[in-house]
C-alpha cells in the first residue's frame, strides 16, 4: 500500500463534496485506457472503484457498475461486510452515477463478479488493515491487541478501550491507494461470502420501493413522445401537427430531427403523438429474413483469425470422412420488461439524467456530444435497471429527453413504448457460420475450418483438440455500413450464444454419422481439463445412459468455454411430429466458473439464461423489410413464459483454484445446441437456422422424408 | 371527461380529480405517485401492471379509471401490513424469485390473486395461473417455487 499525494483540488473538493472522511481507492479489471481523451471531472487513471468510510461509521462503495438483476449489489455489499467486519445494513453501494462514481467501461453480464469481486474483497481487507492502524494510535494499543465487532475497534484486554470506524478520521479527509492482489485459495476461508444470501436489494424490489429511471419524479416534470419513422433510414417529407397546436396540455417541440409532443401525464403525450401526422420517404430495400444472408455473405470482410493450429491443407488430407454444413442465426431483440427510459434536467447550465443503462459514462458522452456540453456539465444516473442483456448499452432515449429538457427548461421523461422498444434496439444480429471438417479412420477430429459472418469472435475459437484448425471470424456484431438494415449490438453472450450452436450442431452430425455416443464422442476429441469435468458432471447429473442418436430419446449434448468459464448442458425435448412443436422437459448444465462469491446468486443467474436461452433456440425471430421492423410487442415476439418451463438442473464444478470468472452469460451458450441436438436425437432431423420454429422443424422432418 | 373517481386504494378511500378513461397504470403512476406497478407493454401482454381488484387480478395498463369507481385495488404498495412483508414478497426475496425486479411487483400481484382463488393450488395452477406474467431474467423456477412456499401462509390468514 502507499500513500499519494499531489492530488488536483478538483479531487479534493470532490471528495470533501462528498463528507469526507476515510477514502481507499483500488482498481479492477480494466481501467480506462490511457490514451482515453479524459473528460468531465479529473479522475486518475490508477484506480476505478473507492471505498469510503464516513464519519457516521457508514461503509460506501462507489463503483460505476450498474446493477440489473446480475446480483452484484449483493455479493459486493457481502464481501465488504465480511472484510470490513460490519453488518450488511451499514454499507451502502453507490452504482453507475457518473458524478461520484470513477469512470466506467459499462457493464456488460459476466463480467462484474469476475473482475470485481477478488480486489474488492483485498481492498476491504487493506482497508480494514488501515483502520487498525489508525485505532492503534488512537487509543495507544498495539495492534495486535485490536478486535473489530460491528464497525466498532476495541482493546481485547480493556474493553473500555474501543473506537467506532467512523471516529478514526477525526473530521479530516484521509486517502488511501491499495493494489489489491488477487488470492483465489482464500476462497475457502469465507464466512459471509460463498453462502447462499439472498438479494439485499430483494426487499426493495418485492414492494415496490425499488427506483427505477421511469419512477424518478420531478417538480414540474413533463413526459414527452418521440415521432418515430416507419423505418429505420426514412426521411421526414412533410408532417402535420396541427391537430395538436390548439391543445393546450400539450407542448409540441420540432428541432430538426426532433419532433416531440410533452404533456404532464405519459398517457396524454401517447395520445397527441398519435395525431401527427408525418409523410416519409422510406428508402426502397430488399432485405428480408431470406434475402439477408446471401447479402450479408456477399458484403462481409475478409475474416479475421480467431485462432489457429497445425496445416489445414494437411489435415484435410488425413480425413476419412469430411463434413460441410452452413448454420444461420437471426435478428434477435433484448426485450428487457423495463424499456428504454430517461429523466433529464436542465438547471444552471448542468444536465442531470437518470437512465436505464448499462453504461453511465457511454451515456454521457453521448449525451454531451449531442448537446454539445463539455461532458462535466453532464451527469447520468443509472438506478436499477430493469434487464439489459447488452440492450441498455445506447442511449438514443437519454439524448432525446436531455434535448428536450434544454429546449423546453423542463425535466423531461423519455420512456419508449413497447412498439419503440422493439424498433431502437440494438438487435443481436442475423449472422453464418460455415464448418468444413475433417475425421480420422479412428474417430478424431483432425481438420476444422470455421468462418463465422457478422455474430462475432466470441467463442468461435477452438474448444476441441484438433491438430489442423482455423477460425476466421468476419465482421463483428456491431455491424458494418450497409449490412444490416438497422443498428446491431451485443446480446447475452455475444457472438459465443450462435457459435456454440453452430459448433455443436457439427459436432454432434459427426458423432451420429459415426455411430459414436455424443459423449463419448465429445471427450474424446476435448483437450482442456475443465470442459471434460464440466460435461462428466453434467452427464453424471443427467443420468445419461450411452448410445448413438438418433435414439429416439431425445437427448441433446452441448459444450462450451465463454467468459473464462466451461459449461455442458444436456437437454430432453419431446417433439410433436405433426405440429413441429418442440417441449423442452429437462436442462442439466453444469459449469466450473471458477471460485464462487454467491452459489446461490450464481445458480439464480445459470437458471435465468437457461431459461432465457428457450427462446433464442425454439421462437425469437424479428421479422423484418428493409428497415421496418415488423414487430411490435409480445404478441408477435414470443420470449419464454411459465408454460414452458422445463425441470432445469445446475450443477456447479468446483474450482477455487481460479479466480472467479463469468457466471450470468455462459449457461446460455449451450442451449440452443443442446435443444437442436436433441431434436436430431428425437426425430432424426437436423436444423440448422436458429430460432427452431414449428415450421423449421416440420421443414426439416419433410426434407429428411424426400431425401430417404 | 374530467371527473371524480372514488375508489379504495391500498384500504384507503381515494379520490381523483381526472378523465376517467385514461388508463388506471397511469393515474396510479403520475396523479397517486406510486410507481411500484410498472409498464411493460401496454396491450396486456407482460402483466408488469398487475394489481388486484376487487379481489381478481387485472392490468392496469388497459383498465380505464372509471372501471374501479367503489371498487377495491390493491398495489404492491398496499401489501405490507404493520410495516411487515406480506408471505408472497417475503418467499419472493428470501427465494431469490427476482433478478432485475422490473417485473415483480406484476408477478406478486398476480400471485396474490391467483392464491385468494386456488388456496392450494398446484404446480399446474401456479404455472397456468401465472402464464400472461413475462420475465425477461428467467426467474420462474424460483417465482414458481415461492408462490407454493407462501401458499400455507397465506391459507392461514394473512391476506
Ligand atoms: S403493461 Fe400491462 S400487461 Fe404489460
Ligand atoms: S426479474 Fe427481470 S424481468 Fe423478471
Amino acid at each position: 500500500m502507499k500513500e499519494k499525494k499531489g492530488f488536483s483540488p478538483g479531487r479534493r473538493r470532490f471528495l470533501k463534496g462528498l463528507g469526507g472522511g476515510i477514502f481507499v481507492f483500488f482498481a479492477f479489471g480494466m481501467l480506462p485506457a490511457q490514451e482515453r481523451p479524459r473528460q468531465g471531472r479529473e479522475l486518475p487513471a490508477d484506480f476505478n472503484a473507492f471505498l469510503r468510510i464516513a464519519p457516521d461509521g457508514r461503509v460506501s462503495c462507489f463503483t460505476g457498475k450498474i446493477e440489473m438483476g446480475q446480483g452484484v449489489v449483493t455479493s459486493f455489499a457481502q464481501i465488504l461486510a465480511e472484510e470490513l467486519d460490519v453488518p450488511v445494513t451499514s454499507v451502502d453501494m453507490v452504482m453507475g452515477d457518473t458524478d461520484l462514481c470513477p469512470w466506467d467501461m459499462g457493464t456488460f453480464g459476466s463480467r462484474s463478479t469476475r473482475f470485481f469481486g477478488p480486489p474488492l474483497r483485498e481492498a476491504a481487507a487493506e482497508a480494514r488493515a488501515v483502520l487498525i492502524g489508525l485505532a492503534a494510535e488512537r487509543l495507544g494499543v498495539d495492534k495486535g491487541q485490536l478486535v473489530v465487532e460491528a464497525g466498532v475497534v476495541r482493546d481485547r484486554k480493556n474493553s473500555g478501550k474501543r473506537i467506532g470506524y467512523g471516529q478514526l478520521g477525526r473530521g479530516k479527509t484521509i486517502e488511501r491507494h491499495v493494489t489489491p492482489k488477487p488470492s483465489p485459495k482464500r476462497v475457502s476461508d469465507y464466512k459471509v461470502v460463498g453462502k447462499a444470501t439472498p438479494h439485499n436489494d430483494g426487499v426493495a424490489k418485492v414492494t415496490g420501493r425499488a427506483t427505477y429511471a421511469g419512477d424518478v419524479r420531478l417538480p414540474g416534470m413533463l413526459y414527452a413522445c418521440v415521432l418515430k419513422p416507419p423505418a429505420h433510414g426514412a426521411k421526414l417529407k412533410s408532417v402535420d401537427t396541427s391537430a395538436v397546436e390548439g391543445d393546450k396540455e400539450t407542448i409540441l417541440v420540432r428541432d430538426g430531427d426532433l419532433i416531440a409532443v410533452l404533456h404532464r401525464y405519459p398517457d396524454g403525450a401517447e395520445t397527441a403523438i398519435a395525431k401527427i401526422k408525418a409523410m416519409w420517404d422510406v428508402p426502397r430495400s430488399d432485405l428480408d429474413p431470406k434475402t439477408i444472408y446471401p447479402h450479408l455473405l456477399k458484403v462481409a470482410p475478409p475474416g479475421e483469425t480467431v485462432s489457429e493450429g497445425g496445416d489445414l491443407k494437411a489435415g484435410e488430407r488425413l480425413a476419412r470422412r469430411t463434413f460441410d454444413a452452413t448454420y444461420r442465426d437471426h435478428y434477435m431483440a433484448h426485450a428487457a420488461i423495463e424499456t428504454h427510459t430517461a429523466l433529464a434536467s436542465f438547471k444552471g447550465g448542468r444536465m442531470t439524467v437518470w437512465a436505464s443503462t448499462q453504461n453511465p459514462f457511454g451515456a454521457r458522452e453521448e449525451i454531451a456530444a449531442a448537446l454539445a456540453l463539455p461532458a462535466e456539465k453532464v451527469r447520468v444516473v443509472a438506478p436499477f435497471v430493469g434487464g439489459g442483456f447488452g440492450g441498455k448499452t445506447f442511449n438514443v432515449q437519454a439524448v432525446a429527453a436531455s434535448r428536450l429538457a434544454k429546449l423546453t427548461g423542463r425535466p423531461v421523461q423519455v420512456a419508449w413504448r413497447r412498439d419503440e422498444e422493439f424498433f431502437h434496439d440494438t438487435f443481436r444480429p442475423a449472422g453464418l457460420a460455415h464448418i468444413g471438417s475433417g475425421v480420422s479412420g479412428d474417430g478424431r477430429i483432425v481438420s476444422w475450418a470455421y468462418d463465422v459472418y457478422f455474430s462475432g469472435p466470441r467463442g468461435a475459437g477452438q474448444l476441441y483438440a484438433i491438430p489442423n484448425h482455423r477460425e476466421l471470424s468476419h465482421g463483428h456484431y456491431t455491424g458494418i455500413t450497409g449490412a444490416h438494415p438497422f443498428r446491431t449490438g451485443a446480446w447475452r453472450a455475444p457472438g459465443s450464444n450462435f457459435n456454440t450452436f453452430a459448433r455443436e450442431s457439427h459436432i454432434d452430425m459427426t458423432a451420429s454419422s459415426l455411430g459414436i455416443d455424443p459423449v463419448e464422442f465429445r471427450l474424446k476429441n476435448l483437450g482442456e481439463k475443465r470442459m471434460a469435468a464440466a460435461l462428466t458432471a453434467a452427464a453424471e447429473r443427467f443420468g445419461w445412459k450411452k448410445g448413438a442418436t438418433p435414439s429416439g430419446r431425445g437427448l441433446g449434448v452441448a459444450c462450451a468455454e465463454d467468459a473464462g468459464t466451461y459449461v455442458a448442458a444436456i437437454g430432453e425435448v419431446d417433439v410433436d411430429r405433426t405440429s413441429g412443436r418442440v417441449r423442452v422437459k429437462r436442462i442439466v448444465c453444469a459449469q466450473d466458473m471458477g471460485a464462487v462469491i454467491n452459489p446461490d446468486g450464481a445458480a439464480a443467474q445459470m437458471e435465468g439464461a437457461l431459461f432465457m436461452g428457450l427462446g433464442q433456440a425454439l421462437t425469437e425471430e424479428v421479422p423484418f423489410k428493409g428497415g421496418a421492423v415488423l414487430v411490435k410487442n409480445f404478441d408477435t415476439y414470443e420470449i419464454p413464459r411459465f408454460s414452458w418451463l422445463p425441470r432445469i438442473e445446475t450443477v456447479l464444478v468446483e474450482n477455487n483454484e481460479v479466480p472467479p470468472q463469468g457466471g450470468g452469460e455462459p449457461p446460455i451458450t449451450v442451449v440452443a445446441a443442446s435443444i437442436g441436438n436433441a431434436i436430431f436425437d428425437a426425430v432424426g432431423a437436423r436444423l440448422f437456422d436458429l430460432p427452431m420454429t414449428p415450421e423449421r422443424v416440420k421443414e426439416a422432418m419433410a426434407g429428411r422424408r424426400a431425401k430417404s | 371527461m374530467v371527473k371524480g373517481v372514488e375508489f379504495i386504494l391500498n384500504r384507503k378511500r381515494v379520490r381523483v380529480e381526472t378523465d376517467d378513461e385514461r388508463m388506471l397504470l397511469w393515474v396510479l403512476r403520475t396523479d397517486l405517485a406510486l410507481t411500484g406497478t410498472k409498464y411493460g407493454c401496454g396491450e396486456m401482454q407482460c402483466g408488469a401492471c398487475t394489481v388486484v381488484i376487487d379481489g381478481k387480478a387485472a392490468r392496469s395498463c388497459q383498465t380505464p379509471l372509471k372501471e374501479v369507481a367503489g371498487k377495491e385495488v390493491l398495489t404492491i404498495e398496499g401489501l405490507e401490513t404493520n410495516g411487515s412483508l406480506h408471505p408472497l414478497q417475503r418467499a419472493f426475496a428470501e427465494m431469490g424469485a427476482l433478478q432485475c425486479g422490473f417485473c415483480t411487483p406484476g408477478m406478486i400481484m398476480n400471485a396474490y390473486a391467483l392464491l385468494m382463488e386456488h388456496p392450494t393450488p398446484t404446480e399446474a395452477d401456479i404455472i397456468g395461473g401465472m402464464e400472461g406474467n413475462l420475465c425477461r431474467c428467467g426467474a420462474h423456477t424460483r417465482i414458481v417455487k415461492a408462490i407454493k412456499a407462501a401458499a400455507p401462509e397465506m391459507r392461514g390468514g394473512r391476506k
